[in-house]
């Protein structure tokens, strides 16, 4: 389908056609300190009009002066959370008699619709299917949300400081599969989408918008947005070359660059947390007081936590050094082995909401500068 | 208090008498009652709690006393004077299990800043008559004296983890407790990092969770009422607080609070102390 363009005051025309098909339309909205991923109503719902400024340990919200939507980069939470819940209960089970009855939870899985997903965002949740839908280990809750999943991506016109999908070649445009792509423009006194249909269901919705047909000045003008986000990464301090990062930080595993970071990381999980890739849970049982009732939960947890790498006798990484390696390798080397591709989509998360600053990209560059001979 | 139970093994509570329900102890030592009250305030499960357990002792709640020997002791407050001193070993050898609740009775509580200061000066500040007080020079946490079974912390604890314990222990189970940051709440409950967005000295990456993380949901910043979580790194803290140029006294004082004597605390204040009489770069 040729690209089609939407008045910026026909895009609720859009949320509300996704609602009336039965979708929960989840999108960036302004809370009082970020913008963050939630539910949205209508238009009104969106944080129109606001930029995120992002830095290492630092992120404030700034009004952008002008009217766009999707000013602003990618939000302080990943869309993970709607994907697979924070906290959830398994299963509870009961004691009645001296027999065990178990109750499994089941749910009826929402149908969503996220809106203004970057293309950073959308390899990190072909990341996350790698792992809770293709593994071997296939994740219910998970599979159920990602089949309904539909996604409008939002090609990004901006970059953050903290962002280097262009380093990860995972952005700043978007190439992956989804069902509308859209990019934002603001023309003088004309502001409107390039909108692309990437799926049948996605040419459905679009079917039942006022659209016009896109000039080739309107194509051009989306482009050179695209393009000014790509240049702001390529010029800034967090452009590298990935290719070798695996066999880099193989062969640095014992890098003083390890022992430097550990002295300044405060293993409080921030970073795994607010990452869109990492997956790591914990599941526990729990009990009521009368010992008649028990729960078993699931919640997301972190390779920072003492607790996480816990066998019979203590903890294995009880080290700072040897948790942040373990996350860094992990996500920039042993994951390519582990699925295909790595971990990291360069959407710089874990630099803005590291309490203390550090940066993945900082640490990458020191370990390649210690390696030179 | 002779009746010491001498035991190495973990007995379960219907080692002595299957038949009978627990025998519940609850205890208070230099304190202000604050987690005591916690246990009454668990409305929804007290009357539970009453049909689990026999209350034999619980000061706060009823006069009732009924003697030791108890299969559950519920210790409030730190270790102040020499008669606590004694006390504690006789709860102790009265008690199966010994769980400390509370930041007083797990790091010595606020009252420990006498710890680095000198407590008869305080004597004469706060005390019309100086004489009748019969005080140790230090607050200490139980830990300190006697073994413990479990430490429960907070100022105050969070009734909901103090049910959870008090379930894990009559279920023979391990309690359901995390060590890891107050951050992972602030995560898991979609709470934005009042530190990254505000630039708040927060102590959320130091504090060990169990709040809830109370505060940063009402975009406050966390006042390490939980304690050092598992691993703290608190200079690390102190190092990006200070370069964001947030007051030394501030960075202090959040980590002289409830759990100043918690060593990792303890510590960190030490080193900014010692950093302000002698500035880093400038020599003596």
């Amino acid at each position: 389908m040729r690209a089609a363009i939407l008045a910026a005051e026909h895009l609720d025309l859009l949320i509300q056609a996704l609602r009336d098909s039965g979708y929960l339309v989840i999108g960036p909205v302004r809370d009082e300190l970020a913008i963050v991923y939630d539910e949205i109503r209508s238009v009104r719902d969106l944080s129109q009009g606001w930029l995120d400024e992002q830095e290492k340990g630092h992120y404030r919200l700034l009004p952008s002066g002008d009217g766009r939507y999707f000013g602003h980069t990618v939000a302080a939470n990943a869309w993970k959370k709607f994907l697979n819940p924070p906290k959830r209960l398994l299963w509870r089970a009961r004691q009645h008699n001296g027999q065990l009855q178990f109750m499994p939870q089941s749910e009826d899985a929402p149908q969503l619709a996220f809106l203004g997903v970057r293309s950073c965002e959308l390899h990190a949740i072909e990341i996350q299917d790698a792992v809770f839908v293709h593994d071997q280990h296939r994740d219910e809750v998970y599979s159920q949300r990602r089949q309904s999943l539909f996604t409008v991506a939002v090609n990004c016109t901006r970059a953050a400081a903290t962002c280097f999908c262009a380093s990860m070649n995972t952005g700043p445009e978007v190439t992956l599969p989804s069902d509308l792509v859209l990019t934002e423009v603001l023309d003088d006194a004309s502001h409107y989408f390039l909108v692309d249909g990437g799926s049948e269901r996605g040419r459905n919705i679009l079917a039942t918008l006022p659209l016009r047909a896109a000039t080739s000045k309107q194509q051009a003008l989306a482009k050179k947005g695209i393009e000014s986000a790509r240049q702001q990464m390529q010029t800034g301090p967090r452009f590298f070359d990935s290719a070798g990062i695996k066999e880099l930080l193989y062969r640095n595993l014992e890098s003083p660059a390890w022992d430097e970071v550990a002295d300044r990381c405060l293993s409080c999980a921030n970073c795994t947390l607010a990452c869109p890739t990492c997956f790591c849970s914990a599941v526990e049982d729990t009990t009521d007081l009368t010992g008649e009732h028990a729960e078993r939960w699931q919640q997301w947890d972190s390779c920072f936590n003492g607790e996480f790498s816990y066998i019979h006798g203590g903890s294995v990484r009880q080290t700072t050094r040897s948790r942040y390696r373990q996350w860094m390798t992990h996500k920039l080397a042993s994951w390519i082995d582990q699925f295909g591709h790595s971990g990291c989509v360069g959407c710089g998360r874990c630099i803005s909401w590291c309490p203390v600053g550090i940066d993945i990209t900082e640490q990458l560059q020191a370990i390649q500068q210690a390696d030179k001979p | 208090m002779t009746e010491a139970t001498s035991t190495s093994k973990h007995p379960s509570p219907s080692d002595d008498a299957p038949a009978g329900k627990a025998k519940l102890a609850v205890w208070k030592f230099t304190s202000c009652d604050g987690c005591q009250l916690s246990l009454l305030d668990c409305e929804d499960e007290l009357l539970t709690l009453a049909g689990q357990v026999d209350i034999a002792y619980f000061m706060e709640a009823s006069s009732r006393q009924l003697p030791g020997p108890y299969d559950l002791s519920i210790v409030e407050g730190s270790i102040t004077t020499p008669e606590q001193r004694e006390l504690i070993q006789a709860v102790r050898a009265q008690s199966r299990f010994l769980i400390a609740i509370g930041a007083c009775a797990t790091a010595g509580g606020i009252q420990a800043l006498r710890n680095m200061a000198q407590v008869d000066d305080y004597i004469q500040i706060v005390y019309a008559n100086p004489e009748y007080i019969d005080t140790l020079d230090r607050s200490t946490p139980l830990s300190d004296h006697v073994n413990i079974d479990f430490e429960l912390r907070g100022c105050p604890i969070n009734k909901h983890q103090l049910v959870e314990v008090i379930s894990a222990f009559l279920n023979r189970r391990r309690p359901r407790i995390s060590e890891h940051a107050v951050c992972v709440e602030c995560k898991l409950n979609n709470t934005v990092c009042v530190a990254v967005s505000r630039g708040e000295a927060c102590m959320g990456p130091v504090t060990q969770a169990g709040c809830g993380a109370l505060c940063p949901r009402y975009h406050r910043p966390c006042y390490g009422c939980y304690g050092p979580k598992e691993n703290a790194n608190p200079q690390a803290l102190i190092d990006w607080q200070s370069s964001l140029g947030i007051e030394t006294v501030k960075i202090l004082e959040n980590f002289t609070n409830f759990n100043t004597a918690a060593p990792p605390f303890h510590n960190a204040a030490s080193s900014i102390r010692r950093d302000r009489q002698n500035p880093p770069g400038k020599s003596p």
